[in-house]
């Protein structure tokens, strides 16, 4: 692997400031998603029914919910859920589409255009709908959910792989290392997958956001996450309900949500532009 | 160009094809019958309404019989409102659903076009960061956030705006057509800055430019048909996201469209709708991303010429 491409690309995006707030924030709340058992100052489900909706305070910095519920322990559980989805889902997505965009694009010819026409098909399909079909059918379940965005975001990803996997395969060292006979998995492995690591990591940054946004679509919907569990979308879903006369339930939740979007575009962008600095100058 | 688009349109069969099938044994895979959920039904009634329905008959006759009553355009009756059919609940929605959206993609296009090709001309200045950094908003500001904060602002707060219906009150269609369309609007603003700072550069440009055009005719007449291609393709996959924004828009603010329909008949179960509704959607994306397909084929002069 070329060191100087990662070390510059590294310096570019320590440079760019809007990355690296990006950065730190995701980085603060992964940090509080996962203490958030420790650091919340209630359970998430904890109800204080002498208090009912109360507006943000000093016990409760950003106010109960209509059940008495600490919103900010809610907020920080409801992180562990939303972060999950982006990144598992995400994971998921890798995992299809960086298999599936190598293998058509190493093997070309029929293979690739019956592999590349598939993944055709299936852009074209309503795959919203056919989530909430699934959620529907098969129960609001967390892994069902998982699996059914992975499924739905791994197309531009299987494109994206297959391309440049199609413009590293006449390279000299892959066939140097065809010609002494490495097996598939192994050029796999050691030649192509570190060579197109750079657009993998843009583009599963850009995923996670898009994941996001999908669960709080389905949660806001009341196909996503059951409560008393609670992800973003349901905090939202729940807030707009009741925002006529409590809007502090609404608005914390959402802005959580909308800062935590900004910091991964703003973060993804910012490796794009490190990665490929052509697509900044031209 | 022509086998283009024979290619493409005969593509279209197989796919609806499969999306029917496979949603109609996805739907048969789900536990419980569609009267299961109603308050206790004596056996012989529900006998009676099975066969009414046709439930008795093996899984693969109903997929015979749904499918040739499918190629002539019925999509059966709705198993949740009786007496009314899927076809008839698809045509009562969507002229409220295509009303909306259609607003949408105005507002999104008009917005997003003006404010992407001025970013992009006056680059790195002031009337280029500022629509940016609101059009970054609007992508990190989901829809079903945008809406209710917009009906808390304008309908709650200031009270210049009813908060819900379509075409009840005076003004009632602005919130939703904006809720819908701003997302769009940011995504297009972002696509057709890119665009036209890739094709500014290219030596067609200089040439319009060399040979004394206008400034104005440069950019409407060469720059624009090239650098909005990409805002072309992009608005047949936008048809298929203005469906879901439309789920959510039309839960909202209580539009009686297509989306609306959708999410109700998912929650009530109610099979045939949902089979029919399903069905009705991909047919729509896949005609839109067919149309948008063919116009960014046919707007770039390479591959208009090529065939």
């Amino acid at each position: 692997m070329n060191n100087s491409l990662w070390s510059d690309a590294i310096y570019r995006l320590a440079r760019n400031k809007a990355a690296m707030l990006g950065a730190f924030i995701l980085i603060l709340l992964i940090i509080a998603a996962v203490l958030a058992p420790w650091i919340s100052p209630y359970s998430y489900s904890y109800q204080d029914l002498n208090l009912g909706a109360s507006p943000p305070s000093a016990d409760h910095l950003l106010g109960t919910d209509i059940l008495g519920r600490d919103l900010l322990s809610r907020i920080l559980y409801g992180a562990r859920i939303s972060l999950l989805v982006g990144f598992v889902a995400t994971g998921v997505a890798l995992v299809i589409g960086v298999s599936w965009g190598i293998i058509a694009g190493y093997s070309g010819g029929k293979v690739d255009s019956i592999m590349m026409r598939i993944v055709d098909v299936l852009y074209g399909l309503p795959f919203i709908i056919f989530i909430i079909l699934l959620m529907v059918i098969f129960g609001r379940n967390l892994w069902l959910l998982f699996g059914a965005i992975g499924a739905v975001e791994w197309l531009t990803m299987a494109r994206i792989v297959r391309g440049q996997v199609i413009g590293l395969k006449n390279q000299e060292f892959v066939m140097a290392a065809k010609a002494m006979g490495v097996s598939n998995l192994a050029m796999f492995r050691r030649h192509l997958l570190p060579n197109i690591l750079g657009p993998i990591a843009v583009y599963a940054t850009l995923t996670i956001p898009q994941v996001m946004l999908l669960e709080g679509f389905l949660s806001f919907l009341g196909l996503g996450i059951q409560p008393p569990m609670s992800s973003w979308g349901t905090l939202i879903k729940d807030g707009v309900e009741s925002m006529e006369e409590y809007s502090w339930l609404l608005i914390y939740p959402g802005l959580t949500f909308t800062i935590t979007l900004f910091a991964l575009n703003f973060f993804g962008d910012g490796l794009r532009d490190a990665l490929d600095p052509k697509t900044t100058d031209n | 160009m022509l086998a283009i688009f024979i290619k493409r349109i005969l593509l279209v069969i197989p796919v609806l094809f499969a999306v029917a099938s496979i949603t109609f044994f996805l739907i048969k895979l789900a536990p419980g019958g569609p009267f299961d959920a109603d308050k206790a039904v004596s056996p012989q009634v529900l006998k009676n309404l099975n066969e009414a329905y046709n439930l008795d008959a093996s899984n693969w006759e109903q997929y015979v019989d749904y499918m040739s009553n499918l190629a002539q355009g019925d999509l059966g009756p709705s198993f949740r409102f009786p007496g009314r059919s899927v076809t008839e609940m698809i045509t009562t929605g969507l002229p409220v659903t295509f009303e909306l959206a259609f607003y949408a993609i105005l507002i999104a296009l008009v917005m997003g076009v003006f404010s992407g090709v001025l970013a992009a001309l006056k680059r790195n200045t002031f009337l280029d960061f500022i629509p940016m950094a609101i059009a970054m908003i609007g992508i990190c500001v989901p829809t079903f956030l945008m809406g209710p904060l917009l009906v808390l602002i304008f309908g709650i707060n200031l009270e210049i705006l009813p908060v819900s219906g379509w075409g009840q009150l005076p003004g009632d269609k602005i919130l939703p057509s904006l809720t819908l369309g701003f997302a769009y609007a940011a995504y297009i603003a972002r696509l057709s800055r890119g665009g036209m700072l890739e094709v500014l550069n290219q030596d067609f440009i200089r040439t319009a430019r060399a040979k004394g055009l206008t400034e104005k005719m440069v950019v409407i007449k060469h720059a624009m048909q090239g650098g909005l291609i990409p805002v072309v393709s992009f608005l047949g996959p936008a048809i298929a996201g203005l469906l879901a924004g439309s789920f959510v828009v039309e839960t909202i603010f209580q539009i009686p469209g297509l989306g609306r329909f959708y999410v109700e008949a998912a929650f009530n179960r109610d099979y045939t709708m949902i089979l029919g509704t399903t069905i009705f959607f991909s047919a729509m994306i896949v005609f839109f991303n067919l149309l948008s397909d063919l116009a960014a084929l046919w707007l770039n002069p390479r591959s208009r010429d090529a065939s």
